[in-house]
């Protein structure tokens, strides 16, 4: 008997206490995934559907059936379900309805009009994908603007990110030069500097410097990242020294022998920065709300964070853009979720 | 103070079998060595006889007792890591006690015999240091302390010396073979070196890709190997072999090999360089150390094949220059013939000798 | 593309070849440093100078010269209380409640955040299949924006949202959540943790996989429990990455805004306002924009960032004399 117990104890039979870890592991994906799940399914819901309560798993409308009324007019009409005199459920269609009772005909016989109690009849419904919530959003709002806004901030100044923090990384890493070291406290004291801080006279140097509701002073701020340094600088090292020295016989400029030499070899550990940066400036949410106050001009967090006061009812439009400002990040983390585990663990470490 | 014993330990990892059927005896007391080339499954026959892993199938009885079912506190073995694996948070003195804490020992017991297991491997100086405050050596002692502290029914090693320098190498060796001496506990001792497997073995258990190629003390290993694996692992520098074709008639009629007879080996420290001997060597290269010379060269022979490489072992210094051919004899007593499997085959001569 | 970018090259090249010509070797490296030392110096260092005098000046003009010199006259408004044990009676109330707030809102946030990340990595690190598939799952929300974060909350927490449809069928209560005091703080703290735990996760992972295998072979050798092991072995050898980890929580925490922002507003009333938010809300969304106020707290809260950050230094500076891993090749 004691031998039974201390078999599967461990080994290779599993253990009570994993499966308490697979529990808390499918735990942990429904917690995490659920309500995004929940938000996308949500953003798919047509307006009527998504004020139902208690609410539906999937998207669903009211089915609509093509039918003349008694005066030859065509149109979609709404199909319910209505129990009929004998008991059985009969599918009807609504040709009007006044107050609570509703005007109805069989489709099967259009000629007989009913006028049946709306609590009597339920919805004939069908999973239906609102795509008019997403299409709506670029012919309604400045949504294709914020999106713009939003792409062309991350986009350049991950640019000047990767070139910025790979020069000085460069310079930090393959030079002996005097100041190195003051040079490089300084960037450690940056990393201590929280922007919350230093808000309100940043604020001011950028208007000053005439940025101000400018997408460029959202830009300009964000682009000296310590962390990026860092990174960089760490992985800059482990290139060779000798091969600096062999393009320096060979007459090459020190900018082409950064440009043609160290920023190629040092491609992976810029990846990683390059995800990092989208990320962060993707993100971005107090700094652009100091920096950007005309509409137009708002990034996308900026513009659902302003859409929500304005459009407190209008879940379905503001469910789509949530849905559609999480894609990239998604896709991020769907294809270069390696990358960025890495990075975080070996920049942590430091 | 135990025996152990290993009936038909198999273990799998997933679809790969890396111990076949392990059979073995160790009495009371015995020094056994498990020697063999990486991945020949030695370090997994340790752990699963330390009940680190479980075995797929197959028994491991510990003084008589069948513990193949028990967990690795429960089977009175200790265990020293190849890396030591001491707590490295944790000063010398508590590394040692953990152990016995842990089983409850009472306070007083556990000052008394880590006092006692300090003593004996000279740590007394040390207890409150933490690893990282010591030496290569003082870790490999404290190793060894923590082992012996739980007064175990076995010891097991696992390549501990692979990490020192050859110089702290030779002298731990003799300190573990004097504490065996002192101790006298069954040790079950790990290792890719044949140097020390020789050493320091009173029985050795050569194993290859997980099945054991021969058992047997020592010098039974040197002089009668049961195969060509056994006969090339065994012993340094490495033996000669040798198609039976390369030998020649003369010396094939005068050694009576037997019918069926592939290959032979000899020694390097056994050959005799004879003006009348029937092997023609081409010298390549002469180390000359002084007390020893070791000339390497090509046996001159048609079917010598490719591994015509040859060496053998002269005491002192020697006339013999390279690039000119010497003549060799194998003494029938120190030959050793396989067949085509690669086992050994008695020779006429040995039996006799025998 | 590749034609921008060696354009790009070319513009820059004969500029570096006359700055080395000009500069030398070993100076040429200030050139290339250059860039990101402007963007720190123009964004970073001289705002934490010019702070000082925003916070030392009053007024509502941004230029700094356009600005009366008025001394610690700031700092006195914000510490100004008719009685010092009722923060209610302060003349910077809100700022006072911004501050409790925001203290009750670090311990507790980073006690229980830190709880489930260890918690989350202990698990992560035991034999467990897809690994990486599972570690990605807990670090998926920290990759989202908190914009988006605090609104897919809302839309769960809302009066006809799936929490209340969950709770009505299991026969339980429906609430209004982030209009109740009480329970918006509990959310606003769930609601960070969920979106932050990942991270934090990650890294005690790492910390974790560092302690060498042999040592817990070690331990079940010398018939240490589970427990024994967890306790004894496992978080000792943690010790310095948790350390780490617990001050990175708590100067992440104490600067929280975007989400709690756009989920709740600070409101209640004021019931989760919080000191950045404060710093804003005088600063930059009332009518008047009070710089010197703000930059007087923000000074207040740098000084508490200051205290965490040098306990951090310390107390990582002791960790590296400490216990370090001991199996290395002898020497």
């Amino acid at each position: 008997m004691r031998q039974f117990f201390t078999r599967t104890r461990g080994r290779t039979r599993l253990h009570w206490t994993d499966w308490l870890t697979y529990l808390y592991l499918f735990a942990g994906l429904l917690l995490m995934f659920a309500p995004v799940l929940w938000l996308v399914l949500s953003s798919l819901k047509s307006e009527a559907a998504i004020s139902d309560f208690p609410p539906t798993l999937l998207p669903y409308t009211q089915k609509m059936v093509m039918l003349a009324d008694e005066q030859g007019v065509q149109k979609l009409r709404p199909l319910f379900l209505v129990q009929g005199a004998d008991g059985k459920p009969h599918q009807m269609v609504e040709l009007r309805r006044i107050g609570i009772i509703a005007t109805m005909v069989d489709a099967v016989h259009p000629e007989q009009q009913v006028k049946i109690n709306i609590k009597l009849r339920t919805p004939v419904r069908e999973v239906s994908v609102a795509t008019g919530n997403y299409t709506g959003l670029f012919a309604k709002f400045n949504f294709l603007q914020n999106l713009n806004n939003s792409v062309f901030i991350t986009v350049v100044a991950t640019l000047i990110t990767l070139l910025f923090n790979s020069m000085a990384a460069f310079a930090l890493s393959k030079y002996r030069f005097r100041g190195q070291q003051t040079v490089l406290l300084l960037i450690i004291a940056t990393l201590m500097i929280p922007p919350t801080i230093i808000l309100v006279p940043a604020f001011l140097i950028v208007s000053g410097v005439g940025l101000f509701n400018s997408l460029w002073g959202v830009i300009w701020p964000a682009v000296a990242t310590p962390t990026g340094v860092f990174l960089l600088r760490q992985y800059m090292l482990t290139i060779p020294d000798e091969l600096i020295e062999a393009a320096r016989m060979d007459n090459a400029s020190e900018w082409r022998i950064y440009w043609k030499i160290v920023l190629p070899l040092s491609a992976p550990a810029l990846a990683v920065l390059a995800i990092f940066s989208v990320m962060w400036r993707w993100n971005d949410f107090l700094w652009p709300l100091l920096v950007l106050s005309k509409p137009e001009k708002f990034t996308l967090q900026l513009a659902l964070n302003s859409f929500q006061g304005e459009l407190t009812t209008e879940w379905h439009y503001l469910l789509a853009m949530t849905v559609i400002t999480l894609v990239p990040v998604t896709l991020v983390f769907a294809f270069l979720q390696k990358y960025i585990a890495t990075g975080i663990a070996s920049a942590g470490v430091k | 103070m135990a025996t152990l014993q290993l009936q038909q330990v198999v273990k799998r990892f997933d679809n790969t079998t890396t111990l076949h059927g392990i059979d073995l005896d160790v009495a009371d007391g015995e020094f056994v060595v498990f020697v063999g080339p990486s991945g020949c499954g030695k370090s997994t026959l340790l752990r699963v006889i330390s009940g680190l892993e479980p075995a797929s199938s197959g028994r491991v009885l510990i003084a008589g007792e069948d513990v193949s079912n028990r967990s690795a506190a429960e089977r009175g073995c200790a265990m020293v890591f190849q890396s030591y694996a001491l707590y490295p948070h944790m000063t010398v003195y508590d590394n040692m006690a953990f152990g016995l804490i842990n089983s409850g020992v009472k306070k007083a017991d556990v000052v008394r015999k880590v006092g006692e297991a300090a003593r004996m491997l000279r740590l007394e100086e040390l207890l409150q240091r933490k690893p990282t405050q010591l030496s290569g050596g003082q870790r490999q002692r404290v190793a060894i302390g923590r082992a012996i502290v739980r007064d175990p029914k076995l010891f097991l090693f696992d390549e501990p010396l692979s990490n020192l320098d050859a110089e702290l190498r030779i002298s731990m060796r003799a300190e573990i073979r004097d504490l065996h001496t002192r101790l006298g506990t069954t040790m079950v001792y790990v290792t890719h070196d044949q140097v020390e497997a020789m050493t320091m073995a009173d029985k050795i258990v050569v194993l290859r890709a997980g099945k054991v190629e021969q058992i047997g003390a020592p010098l039974a290993l040197y002089n009668r190997p049961a195969n060509r694996f056994v006969a090339g692992f065994i012993g340094s520098p490495r033996m000669n072999f040798l198609p039976v074709a390369a030998l020649g008639t003369a010396l094939t009629q005068r050694l009576q090999l037997p019918v069926g007879a592939d290959s032979v080996g000899i020694r390097p420290e056994h050959v005799v360089p004879d003006a009348a001997g029937a092997i023609s060597l081409l010298i390549t290269q002469i180390e000359r150390m002084g007390s020893s010379s070791l000339v390497r060269g090509k046996i001159a022979h048609a079917d010598a094949g490719p591994e015509s490489g040859f060496e053998f072992v002269l005491n002192g210094q020697t006339e013999l220059q390279e690039r000119s051919l010497v003549s060799l004899d194998f003494p029938a007593a120190q030959l050793h013939c396989f067949d085509a499997q690669g086992l050994r085959m008695e020779l006429a001569a040995q039996r006799h000798a025998a | 593309m590749s034609f921008i970018a060696s354009c790009f090259f070319n513009l820059f090249e004969p500029l570096f070849r006359l700055g080395q010509r000009w500069l030398g070797l070993s100076r040429i490296a200030w050139l290339f440093v250059a860039p990101n030392l402007i963007i720190f110096g123009l964004f970073t260092f001289l705002p934490i100078i010019i702070n000082f005098h925003y916070a030392m000046t009053a007024g509502v003009q941004i230029m700094p010269s356009q600005r009366p010199f008025v001394g610690t006259e700031n700092f006195a408004l914000l510490f100004e209380c008719r009685d010092h044990f009722d923060l209610a009676t302060c003349n910077q109330d809100l700022f006072w409640k911004a501050i409790s707030n925001t203290s009750k809102f670090t311990v507790l946030q980073v006690i229980l955040m830190m709880f489930f990340s260890l918690l989350t990595a202990l698990v992560l690190n035991r034999k467990i299949i897809g690994r990486s598939f599972w570690r990605g799952v807990f670090f998926y929300p920290v990759l989202l924006s908190p914009v988006v974060v605090a609104l897919l909350w809302k839309w769960i927490l809302q009066k006809h949202g799936l929490l209340n449809a969950g709770l009505l069928a299991a026969g339980l209560d429906s609430r209004e959540w982030l209009t109740d005091s009480g329970w918006s703080f509990f959310w606003v703290i769930f609601v960070s943790i969920w979106a932050h735990m990942g991270f934090y996760t990650l890294i005690l992972l790492a910390g974790l996989q560092a302690i060498p295998r042999e040592v817990y072979d070690a331990a079940e050798m010398d018939a240490a429990s589970p427990w024994r092991t967890l306790y004894r072995i496992t978080l000792p050898l943690l010790m310095p990455n948790l350390i780490v980890v617990v001050v990175l929580a708590l100067i992440r925490a104490i600067q929280i805004f975007d989400e709690v922002f756009v989920l709740t507003g600070g409101g209640p009333g004021s019931a989760t306002t919080f000191i950045v938010q404060y710093i804003y809300q005088v600063g930059f969304a009332e009518q008047i924009h009070l710089y010197g106020l703000a930059a007087a707290a923000s000074l207040v809260l740098a000084a508490g960032i200051l205290v965490l950050t040098l306990i951090q230094l310390k107390l990582s500076r002791a960790g590296k004399h400490g216990s370090k891993n001991g199996s290395k090749q002898e020497r």
